[in-house]
């Protein structure tokens, strides 16, 4: 039987496009290698004007721009080509999207040094050096025309991929002048365009990897196809650190179309001549397991080591004003916020593909971290990392997970055990109970009021150093500059401040990022802090805000205008309330209001969200809006179901059965609402994961009068009282 | 030996009869835009239609399929309910991920063409049933409407 | 004078305790067939007892694997992801929770110690090695039927398997039922200690059922009501009964709300695959006793048990429907749509298997119409499959609906329990929180 009777076809998309972007065709270009072909050298430029890692111009005029970053679904293809072009002053009709190779130097997230997409810094980080390699590049298409013209470069424009010379009404294509363009000496300072003059730049443009994505086009690293591959699943250990003790495999054996067992020392892998013979076989397996120490471990033993690390001193990460002092004048009102742990659980599931070929090896993934899984899997293979080839995909979702090599890894540890390339794809249970989960934290804060405002405020972030295993050079003098990040970067106004940060690792349990990462934490304890003082105050929670945003100005208007939108102060019937969340992460100011009902029984319903977000120039205004849309779900999602517990060392939750999300028929109106600013672009993409929850405990909080501190919502807490 | 009708195509092929039409299609077909998220009809990524109808291709054994008509997300375009749902899909710039969004948009051509003018209720039940994580249903919703009026954007 | 009133009241009320005793305890299981008995040994038709023709040859070991699948011992005395009958699984009674015993032969904490005379004491009269007794939900009175060279092959079947340490937790019982003597009292009014005799008024196949159903798959410890006293009430026999929370239903003769209306391939379908297409798809313990039980019988044993239970006299359960409802309307806005929050949960988690009509699209294991469950207004064994799914191995593999006990919370398995009974069942439940938490008690392990 012939598994690739037919391959996916990877081609130029059919032109679409409508409405104001319909001017703008847009020829996506989807990565060639996942049907296998050749691997170009990623450096190789013969017969193009490559003045730079981004940007390559054919003699036809095709201009090729390649991502640094990844497509996960926050629409970044298109910023960047956005951006790129901007500069450029492409035509994008001809422009065609590559997936970057991975290579630190070239690609390298400028904030990380890594080539890493995450902590929604794409643009922010990218802002400045795509802006720049775009103006070089004209700048060189443009002295290459003069030269020809014999006019100075000055007495040039450029647009739409030609340059022009005004004064004759001379013109040339980029493809034209791409061989002339790349003799020419790089330029210096080239000046870049005021924001006046962008025409890219800040529309709503239409994205360019969407055409793909509605047809079924679209490969993802769990699409790969290559001819004589073999599809395997794994059975983990389902015990975190547990080992393999024996296999019986008789019966998977006898299942048509199971290849191959193999038995690793942390999980036994079943390679077929499709996934469901893989599966069936994985199912069929016979293991026991050495299950070691950590079977002992349960929720209740990890939340008991976690609230007694809270009560011990932490790091000091800021402290402003005289914090004893502060607290020691006044009442003191305190309160602790508990998060779980929680599941990436992205559509699609964790898998990688890998060819070992004994003496190179090549790997077809969806990744956030190109250069680690190419370092990861050279050490895996016992190969020098020029050996590893990785191709990159798009992300059926990424949210942290694939910031992970793992599944990368396991496939390498897998394929060395089988002939030609082998598709590795874990089922929604194995990936849901071997991910790498979203710390549980407990933060404490103190504080004290005086005239209606914050006195003081001691804020304890207990929890997992997620950097000190991810990347140890930032974990220094015992902080976790990730876990303290929105508590320190706190907007309000408050004289004696002070942030402390225990490192508290959760036994057994890896964990890692997750969308929304450390502001996540910080946002809920602060924002529900802040509607707690309020109450204490006597305060509007809108209006209690406000008054310490003096130094603000930026946040304040967005609450200003997130109040209006909302109709904030407006009456509502009972058990029907709104919360208020602002929050400044990722250099984005975004202030949201969640309306909610929690009826009689303790079931909360969604009713309407606003949000407003100044997020500097907003590349894409649609993008922004549609990030901060799937955000408040995806965050929501957790506030209203998001909890993995451990039972025995065991992840107890396997699939959306028992691992819930959110559906279309619980998801109100969302309107959100982008403020035009001329500020550096901020970041967006975990925003507003950060607000759903804190906005919605807070309207729990105004409808029931009922202070959640954990998440996530305990409806059986907010039902009302039996009479 | 079996045989399936895919988008208007006789395919031939081996698998034994138990093996979910999901797998048939992506991994002996070669056809991957039908996606495979949790395996147990909980997420709708694997949806297709059998005879018009939205089915949930995990849980299908390939040998109940008979000789019933398979559309998938590759042949779906070819459907005016298909090809309207695309549509407004782009116009309203749906997408996000897109992995979930072939069985988002198999789900909304069932739905368009059983019921042209969907009203909200109809809209939930035929799409409470697929998973987003990335969380894109305020502009699913809003792109059957457009779909199912025809409006341009 | 005085002595003769004492003694008269002394026979009243020995008398009075008799016929109370003959009362309480009802007739046998068997009774209702008014045949003549006689002892196995002179009963000259083919033998009821045993093995099916195809292993009457085979070793004592394999004789007793077979006996051992047919009285169902594994699902009891092994827990969820356990060692096979390691014992240890919890039972939730009215008075406490009680755990199965380690049955492995392991000398310390399994019945490696036990005699032949030790073992055929506890499989008949409930009584442990070291003399306590055993709690009736080990149907010793239904074993009790069993020949003693059958119990021996089961015997030595169980002692053909790796003995396990493994000492299941305390019984947690209130007083007085943890007070163990009381059972000797029990056992002697109840357990008639009785093995099976044939009737020879019925066919042999009729025969073979009745040993296969009353002395090994204890059919009756489930389907048949108990009274007051915790004993089968045979007056009711097979008539339907709630065990361990969920509904075992009526499979008397009765045509509308038993099995007289199912044909006998029906019947064979259901009892072998755990399926019969109208009728519904076998779920909880009536599913573990198909997967494990049943499903492993060889296929006239299969119909010995049809012709027993076609036998057992009519008793008609009144709260259920004279006869199932048809197929729901395929849109969803039409036939019933109560219960929003119901509706919610059905649209997003169940309809994608079950349709709007309850004719599932992807199996007909997944059809809701025609199935007792969806048409009982009691509603019990819908919530119970919404909390904790079902797993059928059928012969084309596992087909398994998801528990969504652990993410939804009682008010939505109610709310969609509701549903479901209303929509598919014609008549729907009314269940609350309350119920289903009740409901997860008398299930949780
Ligand atoms: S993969 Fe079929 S419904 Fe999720
Ligand atoms: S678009 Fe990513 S899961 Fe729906």
């Amino acid at each position: 039987m012939n598994v690739l009777a037919k391959t996916p076809e990877v081609s130029r998309r059919s032109l679409l496009g409508g409405g104001l972007a319909g001017a703008f065709l847009i020829a996506f270009h989807l990565p060639v290698r996942a049907s296998n072909e050749p691997v170009q050298p990623p450096d190789s430029t013969d017969g193009k004007f490559a003045p730079n890692a981004f940007i390559r111009i054919e003699e036809s005029g095709r201009t090729i721009l390649v991502m640094p970053q990844v497509e996960m679904g926050q629409g970044v293809y298109t910023a960047i080509a956005m951006i790129l072009a901007e500069e450029l002053d492409a035509d994008l009709t001809q422009v065609s999207l590559e997936h970057a190779p991975p290579n630190d130097k070239l690609y390298g997230n400028p904030t990380f040094g890594l080539q890493v997409t995450g902590n929604s810094n794409s643009i922010r980080a990218f802002w400045k050096p795509l802006r720049a390699a775009g103006a070089n590049a004209r700048a060189m298409l443009i002295a290459a025309a003069a030269q020809q013209w014999q006019v100075e470069p000055a007495s040039c424009t450029a647009s739409k991929s030609k340059v022009i010379h005004t004064e004759s009404g001379r013109s040339l294509s980029y493809g034209e002048l791409a061989l002339a363009a790349s003799s020419q000496p790089p330029p210096k300072d080239v000046p870049l365009k005021d924001p006046s003059q962008f025409v890219y730049v800040g529309q709503p443009l239409k994205r360019f990897d969407t055409p793909d994505k509605v047809n079924g086009k679209a490969v993802y690293g769990i699409d790969a196809m290559l001819p004589g591959m073999k599809f395997a699943t794994v059975v983990a250990c389902p015990v975190f650190g547990g080992k393999v003790g024996t296999v019986d495999d008789t019966a998977a054996k006898k299942i048509p179309g199971v290849q191959k067992i193999v038995v690793l020392d942390d999980m036994v892998a079943v390679v077929g001549d499709h996934m469901w013979a893989a599966k069936k076989g994985a199912d069929a397996l016979r293991i026991t397991w050495d299950e070691g120490a950590n079977a002992r471990i349960g929720s209740k033993e990890i939340w008991q080591d976690l609230r007694s690390a809270s009560e011990k001193d932490g790091a000091v990460a800021k402290s402003v004003g005289d914090i004893g002092n502060g607290l020691a004048s006044g009442e003191k009102f305190e309160a602790s916020f508990e998060l779980p742990f929680l599941a990436h659980a992205a559509m699609e599931p964790i898998n990688a593909t890998v060819h070992f070929r004994g003496d190179s090896c090549e790997v077809w993934t969806g990744t956030q971290i190109m250069t680690r899984v190419q370092s990861e899997v050279a050490k895996a293979a016992g190969l020098p990392v020029d050996k590893v080839i990785v191709n990159n995909h798009l992300l059926g979702g990424g949210f942290g997970r694939k910031l992970e090599p793992d599944m990368a890894v396991a496939a390498v540890r897998i394929a060395k055990q089988v002939d030609g390339p082998v598709k590795v794809v874990w089922t929604r249970e194995q990936d849901i109970q071997h991910d790498v989960y979203r710390p549980v934290y407990r933060d404490t804060i103190a504080a004290t009021l005086s005239d209606g405002k914050i006195a003081a405020w001691k804020y304890k972030v207990a929890g997992s150093a997620i950097l000190a295993r991810w990347l140890p050079p930032a974990f220094q003098k015992g902080i976790d500059i990730d876990a303290i990040d929105a508590a320190v970067d706190m907007p309000y106004d408050i004289p004696n401040f002070h942030v402390e940060y225990v490192h508290a690792e959760p036994p057994a349990v890896p964990t890692g990022f997750w969308r929304g990462v450390g502001p996540n934490n910080n946002v809920f304890a602060v924002e529900c802090m802040m509607d707690e003082l309020a109450h204490k105050a006597g305060k509007d929670p809108v209006e209690f805000r406000r008054a310490m945003l003096g130094k603000n100005p930026r946040m304040r208007a967005v609450l200003d205008l997130v109040a209006e939108k909302s109709g904030w102060g407006q009456p509502l019937s009972p058990r029907v309330g709104r919360g208020v969340c602002v929050q400044p992460s990722f250099a984005s100011f975004i202030a949201t209001v969640v309306e909610a009902e929690v009826d009689e029984r303790g079931e909360v319903e969604l009713r309407k969200i606003n949000c407003v977000v100044d997020t500097g120039i907003a590349v894409n205004p649609d993008t922004v809006m549609a990030q901060l849309e799937g955000g408040l779900i995806f965050g929501l999602t957790a506030a209203l179901y998001g909890e993995i517990t451990i039972d025995r060392g065991r992840v107890q939750q396997s699939n959306f059965h028992d691992y819930r999300m959110l559906r279309i028929d619980q998801v109100p109106k969302i309107e959100v609402h982008v403020v035009k600013s001329g500020e550096p672009p901020g970041g967006i993409g975990e925003t507003g994961v950060n607000a759903g929850p804190p906005a919605l405990r807070n309207a729990i909080y105004a409808a029931t009068g009922v202070a959640l501190r954990r998440l996530p919502i305990d409806r059986r807490l907010i039902a009302a009282k039996k009479a | 030996m079996a045989t399936l009708t895919i988008n208007g195509k006789l395919e031939t092929f081996d698998a034994p009869p138990d093996m979910p039409l999901l797998w048939v299609l992506r991994d002996v077909l070669g056809m991957t835009g039908t996606k495979f998220g949790c395996g147990i009809a909980q997420c709708g990524a694997c949806t297709v239609h059998i005879d018009g109808k939205a089915v949930r291709s995990c849980v299908l054994s390939v040998g109940a399929v008979g000789n019933r008509e398979i559309t998938t997300i590759e042949g779906i375009g070819a459907t005016p309910a298909g090809a309207r749902a695309q549509k407004a899909w782009l116009d309203l710039e749906v997408v996000q991920c897109g992995y979930c969004q072939s069985g988002q948009i198999m789900a909304a051509a069932a739905l368009l063409a059983a019921t042209p003018h969907p009203d909200d209720a109809d809209i939930d039940a035929a799409m409470a049933g697929n998973i987003c994580r990335c969380g894109t249903y305020v502009r699913i919703r809003a792109a059957i409407k457009q779909a199912a009026n025809g409006r341009q954007s | 004078m005085r002595i003769r009133i004492l003694l008269g009241i002394a026979v009243i009320v020995l008398a009075a305790l008799g016929i109370g005793v003959w009362i309480i305890r009802g007739p046998g299981p068997l009774d209702f067939s008014a045949g003549s008995r006689v002892a196995l040994a002179d009963y000259h038709d083919a033998k009821p007892s045993g093995v099916p023709e195809k292993l009457a040859r085979a070793s004592l070991v394999e004789r007793g694997e077979y006996l051992t699948k047919a009285a169902d011992c594994m699902v009891c005395h092994t827990t969820a992801g356990g060692k096979e009958y390691a014992g240890g699984l919890g039972f939730q009674l009215p008075f406490g929770t009680l755990y199965s015993t380690n049955i492995t032969p392991d000398k310390e904490t399994g019945i490696g110690d036990y005699s032949d005379r030790d073992f055929l004491n506890a499989l008949h009269r409930g009584v442990r090695r070291d003399g306590a007794g055993l709690y009736a939900a080990m149907p010793f009175t239904s074993y009790a039927s069993m020949t003693d060279d059958d119990a021996l092959a089961i015997k030595a079947y169980l002692f053909s398997l790796p003995p396990v340490k493994a000492v299941p937790p305390q019984n947690k019982l209130v007083f007085p039922f943890n007070q163990r003597w009381t059972l000797m009292f029990w056992s002697a009014v109840f357990n008639r200690d009785a093995r099976f005799a044939p009737d020879t008024s019925q066919s042999p196949a009729w025969n073979r059922g009745a040993y296969l159903a009353e002395a090994l798959a204890h059919c009756g410890e489930c389907h048949t009501p108990r009274n007051l006293a915790f004993a089968l009430d045979n007056r009711n026999k097979f008539a339907g009964a709630v065990a361990a929370g969920w509904r075992a239903f009526n499979i008397t003769s009765d045509k509308a709300t038993g099995i007289g209306a199912w044909s006998d391939d029906d019947l064979v379908a259901y009892l072998s695959l755990g399926h019969a297409n109208g009728h519904g798809t076998a779920s909880g313990p009536m599913g573990e006793a198909v997967d494990h039980s049943f499903s492993q019988m060889a296929p006239e044993d299969i119909r010995a048990l049809v012709a027993f239970l076609r036998s057992v006299p009519g008793l008609t359960s009144t709260d259920l429907p004279a006869t199932p409802a048809p197929a729901a309307p395929a849109g969803h806005k039409d036939g019933v749509t109560a219960d929003a929050r119901g509706k919610t949960v059905f649209e997003g988690a169940c309809v994608s298997c079950h349709g709007w009509s309850g004719q599932s699209p992807v199996s007909p294991m997944a059809t809701l119409t025609g199935a007792w469950a969806v048409n009982d207004p009691g509603g019990t064994n819908v919530a119970q499959i919404v909390l904790s799914g079902t797993h059928r191995l059928t012969p084309d593999g596992v087909l398994s609906m998801p528990a969504f006990g652990n993410a939804y919370t009682d008010d939505e398995v109610a709310a969609v329990t509701n549903y479901v009974t209303a929509r598919f069942g014609g008549k729907g439940s009314k269940l609350t929180a309350a119920d289903i938490a009740s409901l997860r008690q008398q299930t949780a392990q």
